[in-house]
């Protein structure tokens, strides 16, 4: 695969040989399991493993739960306090579950930075860059409507902000969030399909995630260097790359087995520390929360989404020019859903030939900012909208729009790049013989990720 | 290396719960210490059957426990009573639920949840330790509920402890004034007074040793299978652990020829 020469599966036994034969389904899954991989490959190269685990876990706790949970508006709270209660070992499932989803996007938004630093989503990998988009958002579509589902507080106000945005848009916003939600409210019917689409969701993501897999394989991984494995024969292939099977695969387990710890100490001695309290409250359409928080993980957006009010001048300009079409709050979800779109474009508005920020001495700075900023918006997402938050929130979105649409395209073209590596090999072997390196110190002395 | 990627997802999931910051009290909570807390924390059992006592003989008047299951007060780590316990406090107490089969009210049975209870509309108390959070920020960072714990028991014991003895009449309802409670006053009159139960293991009823007794009791009906929960976080930690140890070996001697050769083959070149 990726035209990396390499050692195919050769069926050897009878059996063997009449499968294959009928169904190279052990030459699929030896190609997939053996792929010449980049021996540099750093620490952040192990999250894809984990956002696969991450799955697996989730739809095996979910399909759990599903047979104990009751979708009736009068039912959902009481049937989720059952499962905590009287279902043997319910209460470790829905914990699990449940910060499963923020173990998930923890490990996802690890993944999209380590893209967006080592140039991932560059050419050729335009392709597995756009797949991964669109699971991260089915992702974000099924962990919200699955917070709908305890029907708490939180969960009913959410559901009722959130399909609002749909409302925002002019002329048919009303009737698509009606349809939306089955009714003129989010009520029983809302409920319901958001059940439906929260258990088919994540087979979606599943079948992304093997196109995702095959899309890369066919690339051949990204590494630190953003250098190509050499093609050009088997032995300069094998000098550059080492198989999947079982280099990367002990590796990546013994990073997952790090973060299960962490994990399932979570689960054990703070289950709710990344939940709202108000969702331990039955939802009440006649009693409105002071303050509606998503979960953390949709933060940042939400804090776009709420920057651009009606005191903004671009707000007001595009308020005047439309005649009054793009209102402030439709002008927000444009800006939420532009801002994820920017980020899908990046193969394309990014202009430097180089792919990996190491060899890119202004990137980084630039970079290094944009992963801090999108901390401060995930911070300030949760901040109410008053004194100076708002000011944080408008100055946070516009540098997201500033790094995607001008710094990205500006760069290339300003940019000094550093000498990068011939070879994979040269760099490999210059790290374990360097000073800085300590070689025989075990991986965990590998290239930080931080670099 | 390794380091730095724990403090980033400690720091990643600190900054997370700006969420839990926003929700209610925003009073004054005072950081009482139960012996439910940290990851070794039990509950104490004798607390919890005087809290029980308090729920049962002051609460229970206006308050429900609508989603916890009477034969679960028999559950180790909990109460834990004999089932015949169990059926003595539903006898002594008329416990009665209403039967939607019979459309009458009949005796509870251990299989029974207890009884809702929203006659003069006091919100049920099932969750209540984990629908409030007393500890919050500082500026949503959620460093305070990583230190403290998300601080529900202690916002209802300081609750019920921090009555100011001021009401006020408004639109004809009276609200008493608590310097926890947000907002600062509350419709909830001063429920405990010195000596309101008697305890039957002779600990004097103050209105705090009631008040922290309670909690307590209300932070196993809203957790009750919390022991078990943080014995499987100590077990899975432990395994996992040494799971991990078992593959950093692994994957060191997996990788020692690669990164041996690497390192002769430099000068080479």
């Amino acid at each position: 695969m990726g035209g990396i020469p390499h050692d195919h599966y050769e069926p050897n036994s009878r059996g063997e040989k009449w499968l294959h034969r009928r169904l190279p389904i052990v030459g699929l899954m030896y190609d997939t399991l053996m792929i010449p991989t980049p021996k540099n490959l750093n620490w952040m190269w192990i999250f894809g493993i984990v956002l696969v685990f991450c799955l697996v876990m989730q739809i095996i706790t979910g399909v759990l739960l599903v047979m104990h949970y009751t979708p009736h508006v009068d039912m959902a709270f009481a049937s989720v306090e059952h499962i905590m209660r009287n279902v043997n070992g319910g209460w470790a499932i829905r914990y699990i579950h449940q910060n499963g989803a923020s173990l998930f996007f923890i490990a996802v938004y690890l993944h999209i930075f380590r893209g967006l630093y080592y140039g991932s989503y560059k050419a050729p990998r335009e392709v597995t860059w756009i797949i991964g988009m669109l699971i991260y958002v089915l992702m974000m579509a099924t962990a919200f409507m699955g917070y709908v589902l305890p029907w708490g507080q939180m969960s009913f106000w959410g559901a009722t902000v959130i399909t609002g945005l749909f409302g925002a848009i002019p002329f048919i916003g009303e009737g698509i969030q009606t349809w939306l939600l089955g009714g003129p409210a989010v009520d029983n019917a809302t409920l319901n399909r958001f059940l439906s689409l929260h258990y088919l969701l994540p087979f979606l993501i599943l079948g992304l995630v093997i196109v995702h897999i095959w899309a890369f394989h066919t690339t051949g991984n990204n590494n630190p260097t953003g250098v190509e494995v050499r093609r050009t024969s088997k032995k300069e292939a094998e000098a550059d790359t080492l198989p999947f099977w079982p280099y990367f695969v002990i590796k990546d387990l013994f990073a997952l087995a790090v973060i299960l710890v962490i994990f399932f100490a979570i689960v054990g001695f703070m289950p709710n520390y990344l939940g709202h309290p108000d969702n331990y409250i039955e939802a009440n359409p006649l009693a409105t929360p002071a303050h509606i928080v998503p979960e953390w993980y949709f933060l940042p957006f939400y804090a776009i989404l709420r920057a651009f009010d009606q005191e903004v001048w671009v707000v007001i300009a595009a308020d005047f020019l439309t005649g009054g079409i793009v209102d402030a709050k439709f002008f927000g979800v444009i800006a939420m859903f532009g801002a994820m779109l920017v980020m899908a474009l990046a193969p394309w508005l990014d202009t430097s030939s180089v792919r990996s920020g190491r060899y890119r001495p202004m990137f980084k700075w630039w970079f290094w900012v944009f992963a801090f900023n999108f901390v401060v918006l995930t911070w300030v997402g949760a901040r109410p909208a008053e004194g100076i938050y708002p000011y944080i929130a408008l100055i946070a979105s516009a540098y997201w729009f500033a790094y995607f649409l001008v710094i990205l395209p500006l760069l290339g073209v300003i940019e000094k790049p550093l000498p990068q590596p011939d070879t994979i090999e040269d760099d490999f072997n210059e790290h374990y013989s360097g000073d800085d390196g300590t070689p025989g110190s075990g991986t965990a002395a590998a290239p930080s990720p931080a670099e | 290396m390794l380091r730095k990627l724990a403090i980033s997802t400690t720091a990643a999931l600190a900054l997370s719960t700006g969420g839990a910051m926003a929700a209610g009290g925003s009073g004054y909570v005072e950081n009482y210490a139960f012996s439910f807390e940290g990851p070794f924390g039990t509950f104490d059992q004798d607390q919890l059957q005087r809290g029980l006592q308090v729920f049962t003989e002051v609460c229970a008047g206006c308050h429900g426990l609508q989603y916890v299951p009477l034969r679960t007060l028999a559950d180790e780590g909990g109460i834990g009573w004999t089932e015949d316990e169990v059926r003595a406090y539903i006898d002594e107490n008329f416990i009665e639920i209403f039967d939607d089969d019979l459309q009458d009210f009949r005796m509870a049975t251990p299989n029974d949840n207890f009884p809702a209870n929203t006659g003069v509309g006091a919100p049920d108390l099932s969750l209540m330790a984990k629908a409030r959070a007393g500890f919050h920020g500082p500026v949503g960072l959620g460093i305070n509920q990583f230190l403290y714990g998300i601080g529900g028991p202690e916002y209802i014991a300081s609750l019920l402890t921090h009555y100011t003895g001021e009401d006020v009449e408004q639109f004809g309802t009276i609200l008493y004034e608590n310097e926890t409670f947000e907002g600062g006053l509350i419709s909830m009159a001063p429920p405990l007074w010195e000596d309101a139960v008697e305890y039957a293991d002779g600990t004097p009823a103050t209105v705090e040793q009631m008040a922290l007794d309670v909690s307590a009791f209300l932070m196993w009906t809203a957790e009750p299978h919390m022991m078990a929960r943080k014995q499987m976080g100590i077990v899975a930690v432990i395994v996992l652990g040494i799971f991990s140890v078992l593959l950093y070996l692994s994957n060191k001697r997996l990788w020692a020829p690669v990164k041996a050769a690497a390192k002769n083959r430099r000068p080479a070149e």
